[in-house]
């Protein structure tokens, strides 16, 4: 065998994970974000959440092939448990406080992960979002725990590492939310061009083939959808913390579906899906919020359609060169079959 | 020599319909056994029971010896069957280097590694190149396996299970719908196997069984109606009236 072709297809293979320019570029203009726009703080800093927020998505939808209308199931126990640990004093600290709420979302997303591994797109839709109501009922139910209705009331979040205390202008909240979404999109960034990411995709292809090399399929969906949970339960942690507030919204049907149309907007499978679609779909609110705040409603839903209209011809910077982002939006509601099903047209 | 793979009364029902029905078969250590059958006599779905795509109605599957009929369809990949499909299931938005070296990666045991980079293991990238020169598809190696021509798609197909180093190899139809020109690269790689794997091959073009097997099982209508060595099957006047009648007089 031509070492020389061993070498290449080595190399090859090792820029598959090389950062591009584009990503570069899109990082130096988060940072420059803090340094210039500071009294765009409090906005930057819901944009950074929701971006962690849409990425946790984009990692069992546009890796796995996992449609979710419930992912403010996680999100929503990070925010309460966030919440509940400073306004206790249980874990003072942010960051240990935060790490802890992602953990037990990760907890709730392997118990529930069993549920999504079967069945079509449809029956994934109702039952994630079965899911997130029964955590928003639990929480109105248990008022002397989440303050019910009211929400979780007079929270203090300690300064972070004891060292920096949160501010009204949201200074200290954008940095830190900034930080926690890049470390946890490197995280991401090494998952999915690892094997384990590569066999995410191979999964969402074709479960079929998968299990036919000997890839555990159910085992994979398990695992990413308990790390995206995690992911959601940070996010809500987040908003928790740079809020020092919690509610029944948390766990909202609108919360989910708008996490879907954040990724519509911003594409899913590339990482940078959920990051663009947040910083798009935070802007666009805002702007339509001032000029019109009664039809936000209509102006989003007008994008929506619009963006499946046209969506079929945007094309996507992906990893390896330019891509038609079109295969991943005609795609993107119909991401996998059931894990394992009969071959499509053997033995008829 | 020994018996590698075994089904006993083996039976698959879809509703009313039987597509196997009682089905024993034995497979020898080493063979070259051929699996015939009109369209429709249920060979396919022998496939899929003895991967576990599909689970019988009734009857037992034993790999070396062992009952693997409840067992899930990857850990009898594990345990050394693998398999082709007769319409090929590939990753299309994978290219074939990615797709072999996932199963390289699967058998080795780091498929599920999330901290390494892809390829960091030289030996899984020695034998992803070692597997795509064998199949020829080092020139398309990048390209997207949607969108290579069938031929290529074809070879891929088969040189991902041979990635998944077998010692039983089921092959469904390899050839169907390859070019005349462009078949014996697919028949060569399958003759080109080492001796000691097990090969299944269902396959309808009798010039390619008869150059392949040492033995051939005939299954009709779910039910195996004939099984022993080629000179054998070939002569038997059942099997002529039934199914080979047109090929084996020609
Ligand atoms: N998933 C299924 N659901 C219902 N019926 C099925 C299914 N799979 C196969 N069958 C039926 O079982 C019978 C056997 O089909 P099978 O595909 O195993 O035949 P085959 O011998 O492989 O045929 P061919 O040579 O055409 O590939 C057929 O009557 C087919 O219609
Ligand atoms: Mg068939």
């Amino acid at each position: 065998m031509p070492p020389a072709l061993v070498g290449k297809v080595a190399h090859r293979l090792a820029t598959r994970a090389r950062w591009r320019l584009l990503e570069y570029a899109f990082w130096l203009a988060a940072l420059a974000s803090f340094f210039l726009l500071p009294n765009r703080h409090l906005i930057l800093t819901e944009i950074a959440w929701l971006a962690l927020f849409a990425l946790s998505l984009d990692l069992i939808l546009g890796y796995a092939g996992i449609i979710s209308l419930g992912h403010a199931a996680f999100f929503g126990l990070g925010s309460y448990l966030a919440a509940l640990l400073a306004k206790h004093g249980i874990v003072n600290e942010p960051v240990l406080a935060l790490v802890l709420s992602g953990l037990c979302a990760a907890v709730l997303g392997f118990a529930t992960s069993f549920l999504v591994l079967r069945g079509s797109d449809l029956t994934r839709l109702m039952v994630t979002l079965g899911v997130a109501l029964i955590m928003r009922e639990i929480a109105n139910q248990i008022p002397d725990i989440t303050g019910g209705a009211d929400g979780l009331q007079g929270v203090v979040i300690a300064p972070i590492l004891g060292l920096f205390q949160f501010d009204i202008f949201g200074h200290v909240a954008y940095a830190y939310c900034l930080i926690v979404l890049f470390i946890l999109f490197l995280l991401a960034r090494r998952v999915v061009y690892s094997p384990f990411g590569l066999s995410l995709r191979a999964v969402k292809g074709n479960p079929l083939r998968a299990a036919s090399i000997g890839i555990s399929v159910n085992a994979r969906l398990v695992t990413i959808y308990t790390f995206a949970a995690f992911y959601a339960g940070i996010a809500g942690a987040l908003l928790a913390q740079t809020t020092a507030f919690a509610s029944l919204d948390v766990f909202s049907f609108e919360r989910s579906a708008d996490l879907l149309l954040v990724l519509i907007i911003g594409g899913t499978g590339y990482l940078y899906g959920g990051l663009i679609g947040a910083v798009i779909f935070k802007l666009m609110q805002d702007w339509i919020a001032n000029l019109t705040p009664q039809y936000w409603q209509f102006w989003i839903g007008l994008v929506l359609v619009l963006i499946v209209l046209i969506g079929r011809d945007r094309i996507a910077l992906r990893t390896g060169g330019v891509r038609l982002l079109a295969e991943r939006i005609t795609r993107r509601f119909a991401p996998a079959a059931a894990p394992v099903a009969v071959p499509p047209g053997e033995g008829s | 020599m020994p018996v590698v793979l075994e089904t006993v009364a083996l039976e698959k029902h879809f509703g009313g319909i039987a597509a196997v029905a009682g089905v024993s078969l034995s497979i020898e250590k080493g063979a070259r056994h051929a699996l015939i059958g009109p369209n429709g006599a249920g060979k396919t779905t022998v496939i899929n029971l003895l991967t576990g795509v599909l689970r019988p109605t009734a009857g037992r599957i034993l790999l070396e010896g062992e009952d693997i009929t409840s067992l899930d369809a990857y850990k009898r990949v594990q345990r050394g069957l693998a398999r082709t499909f007769q319409i090929n299931q590939l990753f299309l938005d994978l290219t074939p280097l990615e797709t072999v070296g996932l199963a390289i990666s699967e058998r080795l045991g780091s498929g599920a590694q999330w901290w390494r980079l892809v390829g960091s293991n030289p030996h899984v990238v020695e034998e992803i190149v070692e597997i795509l020169g064998r199949f020829h598809l080092t020139d398309v190696m990048h390209e997207r396996t949607g969108n290579l021509p069938y031929g290529k798609q074809r070879l891929l197909e088969i040189a991902l299970a041979i990635a998944c180093r077998p010692r039983v190899l089921l092959l469904d139809e390899p050839a169907a719908g390859v070019p005349e020109d462009e078949r014996h690269e697919i028949l060569a790689t399958v003759a080109a196997l080492p001796a000691d794997v097990t090969v299944l091959l269902i396959e309808h073009d009798m010039d390619i069984v008869f150059s392949f097997a040492d033995r051939i099982s005939v299954l009709v209508n779910g039910a195996l109606f004939v099984d022993g060595p080629p000179a054998e099957v070939a002569r038997d006047p059942r099997v002529k009236a039934v199914y080979l009648g047109e090929s084996l007089d020609a």
